[in-house]
C-alpha cells in the first residue's frame, strides 16, 4: 500500500463529500421486515460471502442514492441486543465498532424498527445511539400498529432521540424515498444522535473508563485500540462473548483485573442495571410519542393464532402442512429432477457420439457431464424446500411450528427449531443441512447439521428396495404385517433412533454449552413479501451449486478416474476377438446386437475389476468379512461413498448385467440372489448379509454433496470431516452387529 | 412468591425478580421486556404442554417453562 493511500481517510474527511461510495449498517431485531427492506432498497444488487472464521453470511448491497452518491448496505444478522454471547453474535458489534476483518469502516447505522413493538425494538436502538456514529430509524408495519390501535408521532420520537425517524412500510414500498433522503442527509451532516442517551451510574461508567484505560495498555498484544463500547460489553456480560474472546489473548491476568473492577461496581448488579437504565431511556423517549389503547383491539394475528396453535386444531395443520412440504421434496421435485437427469444423460450421449474411444472421452462423459448433473439434480429440491421456508418463515408460521415441536425435541437436547431442517432430511440432506440457517444458536445449529444425514434421504431407498425385494421373503407376521414393509420401515427407523443419541451426547460433550435459551418472538402473521421469499429460494439454489457444487464436481471426476484406470488395453482384446467374431458370424442382426451386448456388459465388469477400484475392494476386504461382505460388495460399498445410489448401477456392473440397472431389475435381484463366493458354491448374500449392507447404507455418510455443504455451512473442514468419520465408523459397527446377531439367530438359513 | 410457570392461560401477572444472574437466559429475559415491573399475560401453552406463550409489552413471546421457573411475579385479579 502507497503512502497517498494510507493518509487518505483524512483528506476524504476534510472534504466535501470527496467520497462517493459509503457504507452503512442495516440492523434490527428479528422479525421486523429486515430482509424485506433490504431487498426493496438494493433489489438484485447484492453480493453474499463469508466472515472468516464464523458461520454468518456476509450481506451486502448496493443502493444509488443518486448519480455520485453510492451506498454499501451490510446487512447484520438480526438481533436484540449488542450483547453477544458467541462469535457469530459478535459480527453485528465488531461490523458496527469497524473492527471487523474484510468489513468496510461503518459511516451510518440504518436501524429497523418494528412500529407495532416499540418498547422493545428501542432496546436496541438505545445501545446503536452510544456508537458516536450517525442513526437513521426506519419504523417499519406502521399499518400493523395501526391495526394494534397504536398512535405513533414520530416527529415526537426525532425530536427526543435528536436524530431521523423514518415511518415506512417496506413490504409495500411505501416511502423509501423519504427514508433514502433521509439516509442521505444523515451521510452529509455526518452527526450522532443529540439527544439524550441512556444515563448510567456513575459507579457503572467509573469502571468502565477505568477498564478502557488498562485496556488501551494492551493496545500491542491485540494488535487494535479497544472502543468503550467494548469495554461496556466487556464489563457488563458476565461470561459474555465480549469478555471470552479478550481473555483468551490476554490471559488469566486480565480475568483477575476484570473481577476487580466487577467487584468494584458490585453495589450494582450490572446486567440488571443496564437492563433497567435502557428500558427507563425507551419509556422516557416514547413517553410523549406513542399512545396505546387501554384495551387493545383483538387483531386477526390473534384469531389466526387462537387455531394454529390450539392443541388439535394447531397440531392436526401442522401434520398436514409438514406432509405437504415433504410429500413436495420427496415426490414433486421427482418430475424436475428426472428431466435433469435424463437431460445430462442424453448430453453425455450425444458428446460421446462425437467423440474418439479413450480416457478423454470417458471423462468428459462419465466424469464431468455426470458430475455436473450429480450437482444440478439437487436444485430442484433445494429450491421446493426453500420457497416453503421463506413462505413459512415470512409470514410468521416458522415461529409456531417451533413452539408447537419444541417439547419433543428437547429430549434430544435441541429446540422446536431443529424440526424442519430434520425432516426435510428424509428427502435429501442437502437442503436439510442448508435449512439449518433458521436455527440461531450455533452448537444446537451444528448439532442439526451433524444429525440430519443419519434421516433416510431418498437415495438410500434404491438400496433397500432391491435389496429387500432381492432378500426379504415375501411373508407377513399375524396375517397382515408384510415383513418386506417392516424392513423398510426399520431402515428409516435406524437413522432416527440413532440421531437422538447422538444429538444428545454431542450436546453433552464436544458441543456441550449454556443451554440457549429458547425465547422466541411469535411475530403478527402477515402476507408473503414475493420479492423476499424469492430472492431467498435464489440465493439459495446459486449458494449451492457456485460453492457445494465445484466440490461435488471435482470429487466425481476422481471418482471416475478411480473406476477407469489403469485400464489395460490388453484387458479388452478377447473381448473385441469374441465381438468379431460375432459380426462374423451368420446370426440375424437381432441375435448379434444381444451378443455384443452380453459381451460389452462382460468387458465393463472385468475393466471395473481391475480398476483401482477394485483393487482397494480387494485389500478392504478382510475388513468387511465381518460384516458378511465379499470384495464385490466392499468395492461396491466404497465406490458409493461419493453418492451412495451408485450402488446399483455398480452392484450391475460388477455382476456383468450392465450399467443401466435400477432398482427395479428383475435380472440385478435374480443375480444376486444367484450369486456365490468366488471359488465356492456357497451364496453370497442371505438375510443377514442383505439387512447388514442396508444398515451400513442407513448409518453411512456416503454422500459427497452433503458433505461439500457441510463444508460451505460451517465455513471449513473440520466439521465435514467430523461427520465423515462418526457416522462411518457408526455405519461399520451396526452393520457388524446387524450381521453378527442375524447369523446367531439362525438368519442365515 | 409463585414463578411465572405455574400460571394458567389467561392470567396476568406483574413481574417481582428475575433470578439466574449472569446466565444466558437471564440476558435474554431482560432483553425482551421480562424485568422488574414488566406486567405479563399467559396466553396459552403448547400442545405438549411446554413452551408457554406470553404476551407483555403489546407482543407474543415463546419461553420454556424451565426458563419462565426464573421469574418470581405476582398475580393480577
Amino acid at each position: 500500500m502507497s503512502s497517498a493511500m494510507v493518509s487518505a481517510p483524512e483528506s476524504a474527511s476534510s472534504g466535501k463529500l470527496s467520497r462517493t461510495t459509503f457504507t452503512v449498517a442495516l440492523i434490527g431485531n428479528p422479525n421486523t421486515g429486515k430482509s424485506t427492506l433490504f431487498n426493496a432498497l438494493t433489489g438484485m444488487k447484492q453480493h453474499v460471502g463469508n466472515y472468516p472464521g464464523v458461520t454468518v453470511e456476509q450481506k451486502i448491497g448496493a443502493l444509488q442514492l443518486d448519480e455520485n452518491t453510492r451506498i454499501d448496505l451490510i446487512d447484520l444478522p438480526g438481533t436484540y441486543s449488542l450483547a453477544a454471547r458467541s462469535p457469530d453474535e459478535m459480527i453485528a458489534v465488531d461490523v458496527l465498532l469497524g473492527q471487523q476483518q474484510g468489513a468496510q469502516k461503518i459511516d451510518a447505522v440504518l436501524a429497523i424498527a418494528d412500529a407495532s413493538n416499540p418498547e422493545r425494538n428501542f432496546y436496541l436502538i438505545s445501545q446503536l445511539c452510544e456508537l458516536k456514529l450517525p442513526v437513521v430509524i426506519a419504523l417499519n408495519m406502521m399499518d400493523v400498529a395501526e391495526s394494534k390501535g397504536l398512535k405513533i408521532d414520530t416527529d415526537a420520537i426525532s425530536a427526543a432521540l435528536g436524530t431521523r425517524v423514518v415511518a415506512i412500510c417496506a413490504n409495500k414500498g411505501k416511502n423509501l424515498d423519504g427514508l433514502r433522503a433521509a439516509i442521505k442527509a444523515a451521510l452529509q451532516e455526518k452527526l450522532p444522535p443529540t439527544g439524550v442517551l441512556p444515563a448510567f451510574p456513575a459507579a457503572m461508567t467509573g469502571e468502565i473508563d477505568s477498564l478502557m484505560q488498562e485496556l488501551k495498555g494492551h493496545a500491542a498484544t491485540l494488535n487494535r485500540e479497544v472502543n468503550r463500547l467494548e469495554a461496556f460489553r466487556v464489563l457488563v456480560d458476565k461470561g459474555g462473548y465480549a469478555e471470552q474472546r479478550l481473555e483468551k489473548l490476554l490471559g488469566t491476568g486480565f480475568c483477575q483485573t476484570l473481577e476487580s473492577h466487577r467487584q468494584k461496581a458490585s453495589r450494582i448488579p450490572l446486567p440488571a442495571e443496564e437492563v433497567r437504565v435502557r428500558y427507563g431511556w425507551v419509556k422516557e423517549v416514547l413517553a410523549g410519542a406513542v399512545a396505546r389503547p387501554a384495551q387493545p383491539p383483538p387483531t386477526r394475528s390473534d384469531a389466526i393464532d387462537k387455531i394454529l396453535t390450539h392443541w388439535f386444531t394447531g397440531t392436526l395443520i401442522f401434520a398436514a402442512m409438514m406432509m405437504l412440504v415433504f410429500q413436495s421434496i420427496f415426490t414433486w421435485s421427482t418430475p424436475l429432477m428426472d428431466l435433469i437427469s435424463s437431460f445430462f444423460d442424453g448430453l453425455g450421449a450425444s458428446v460421446g457420439a462425437s467423440m474418439a474411444d479413450g480416457p478423454l472421452k470417458s471423462m468428459i462423459c462419465d466424469g464431468v457431464i455426470a458430475g455436473v448433473g450429480g450437482v444440478l439434480v439437487f436444485l430442484p429440491q433445494i429450491c421446493i424446500l426453500f420457497l416453503f421456508i421463506a413462505l413459512l418463515e415470512d409470514c410468521g408460521y416458522m415461529s409456531r411450528a417451533a413452539f408447537l415441536m419444541d417439547r419433543l425435541l428437547s429430549h434430544a437436547g435441541l429446540s422446536g427449531k431443529s424440526f424442519i431442517p430434520m425432516l426435510s432430511s428424509f428427502a435429501c440432506a442437502v437442503p436439510g443441512v442448508m435449512a439449518t440457517r433458521t436455527i440461531e444458536d450455533p452448537r444446537d445449529r451444528l448439532t442439526t447439521i451433524l444429525v440430519a444425514p443419519l434421516m433416510s434421504c431418498s437415495a438410500r431407498l434404491p438400496v433397500y428396495s432391491i435389496l429387500i425385494g432381492a432378500f426379504i421373503p415375501e411373508d407377513t407376521l399375524g396375517g397382515w404385517l408384510s415383513l418386506r414393509g417392516l424392513t423398510l420401515f426399520a431402515m428409516y427407523g435406524v437413522g432416527l433412533v440413532v440421531a437422538v443419541p447422538v444429538a444428545w451426547i454431542l450436546k453433552k460433550t464436544l458441543l456441550k454449552g449454556e443451554t440457549p435459551p429458547f425465547l422466541i418472538e411469535l411475530p403478527s402473521y402477515k402476507v408473503p413479501d414475493w420479492r423476499t421469499v424469492l430472492l431467498r429460494v435464489y440465493d439459495r439454489g446459486k449458494a449451492f451449486t457456485l460453492r457445494a457444487g465445484t466440490i461435488i464436481l471435482a470429487v466425481s471426476v476422481v471418482v471416475w478416474a478411480l473406476s477407469y484406470f489403469p485400464h489395460d488395453a490388453a484387458t479388452a482384446e478377447p473381448f473385441n476377438a469374441a465381438v468379431a467374431k460375432v459380426e462374423a458370424s451368420s446370426e440375424t442382426d437381432e441375435i448379434k446386437k444381444g451378443k455384443i451386448e452380453e459381451i460389452e456388459k462382460a468387458k465393463d465388469g472385468t475393466y471395473l475389476r481391475q480398476s483401482y477400484f477394485g483393487t482397494m475392494g480387494h485389500a478392504v476386504e478382510p475388513v468387511f468379512k465381518p460384516l458378511g461382505w465379499d470384495w464385490r460388495i466392499s468395492m461396491a460399498a466404497i465406490a458409493s461413498f461419493p453418492a451412495r445410489e451408485v450402488i446399483v448401477a455398480t452392484l450391475g456392473t460388477i455382476f456383468n448385467l450392465g450399467k443401466d440397472e435400477d432398482e427395479e431389475s428383475e435380472s440385478l435381484r435374480d443375480a444376486l440372489k444367484s450369486a456365490t463366493w468366488e471359488g465356492s458354491p456357497k451364496k453370497l448374500f442371505n438375510i443377514p448379509v442383505a439387512l447388514s449392507v442396508m444398515v451400513f447404507f442407513a448409518l453411512c455418510s456416503q454422500c459427497a454433496a452433503t458433505l461439500a455443504t457441510i463444508k460451505r455451512e460451517t465455513n471449513g473442514w473440520k466439521w465435514p470431516i467430523f461427520s465423515f468419520t462418526y457416522m462411518t465408523l457408526l455405519a461399520y459397527f451396526g452393520a457388524l452387529l446387524t450381521y453378527q446377531i442375524g447369523m446367531w439367530l439362525g438368519w442365515g438359513g | 412468591m409463585p414463578t411465572l410457570d405455574r400460571l394458567k392461560p389467561g392470567q396476568r401477572a406483574t413481574v417481582k425478580s428475575v433470578s439466574g444472574e449472569g446466565s444466558a437466559i437471564y440476558q435474554r429475559l431482560m432483553e425482551m421486556g421480562v424485568f422488574e415491573g414488566a406486567e405479563i399475560e399467559v396466553v396459552r401453552f403448547a400442545p405438549l404442554g411446554d413452551p408457554m406463550e406470553l404476551r407483555l409489552h403489546g407482543y407474543n413471546l415463546s419461553v420454556r417453562k424451565s426458563e419462565a421457573l426464573n421469574v418470581q411475579v405476582e398475580v393480577l385479579a
